[in-house]
């Protein structure tokens, strides 16, 4: 799925997947989509948690080679 | 009072613990990552974690202030765990692991807190009482009691005591 930035979460520890999200996201314009990519096991329910707190829209959420991968519209 | 959408956190950092004070900017920071407009309340034992590592309070301090400036532990790195502290093994211990999880330190925390506008406020009651001064605690705070707590409560739908 096409993106319009790629997050790099690999390694990064609860709460920096979110943290860093949202910085990024700050950065977008509304419509356009953020890929993360998380490797801490609790982001495959924060980040969709995130997404839905702060309004955003979690459009894909795959998982390959044990990298979590989600795909966010900007709302 | 209209109806509003509450969208504040905030929290009380009573206890300065190591383990304690980790959960609070854990939780701090990722509320601040969701939207929402978080306030922290350092009291007693909290106002340790705020505390700058090398800085004396200055000559005018009281004998009892000046022990409580001496025994009270400054800043994240001198914090103790809760449980397990083995004399200070355990924080030693504790520390290695979060690294190898990499799990960012207590010190990387407040700075992202502040980074991410989270509003850090330190008691004056209790900075009177325990005798800490102002050029004692980090830069980038705010200075306040019980009201101004209570009325940010009002705004907030998660409160903590930690």
């Amino acid at each position: 799925m096409e993106s319009n930035k790629v997050l790099n979460a690999e390694g990064l520890a609860c709460p920096m997947p979110v943290v860093k999200a949202k910085k990024e996201i700050d950065n977008l314009n509304a419509g356009d989509i953020l890929e993360i990519h998380a490797t801490d096991k609790g982001a495959a329910s924060d980040i969709p948690a995130w997404t839905k707190s702060s309004g955003h829209e979690l459009v894909q959420q795959d998982e390959e080679n044990d990298i979590l991968k989600f795909w966010i519209k900007k709302a | 009072m209209a109806e509003e959408e509450k969208n504040g956190t905030t929290m009380i950092v009573f206890d300065g613990d190591l383990d304690k004070a980790m959960a609070s900017f854990i939780i701090a920071t990722g509320a601040a990552a969701m939207g929402k407009q978080v306030t922290m309340f350092f009291t007693f034992w909290g106002l340790n974690v705020l505390r700058k590592e090398n800085v004396q309070g200055g000559s005018d301090k009281k004998f009892m202030e000046k022990m409580f400036e001496k025994i009270m532990p400054r800043g994240p790195e001198k914090l103790s765990l809760s449980k397990m502290n083995f004399g200070g093994m355990g924080p030693k211990m504790m520390k290695k692991m979060m690294k190898n999880h990499n799990v960012s330190s207590l010190q990387e925390m407040i700075e992202m807190a502040q980074e991410l506008d989270i509003k850090m406020v330190a008691c004056t009651m209790s900075m009177d009482v325990m005798g800490l001064k102002e050029e004692e605690l980090i830069d980038g705070l705010e200075y306040a009691g019980v009201a101004s707590y209570l009325s940010e409560a009002e705004h907030s739908n998660l409160n903590l005591f930690i």
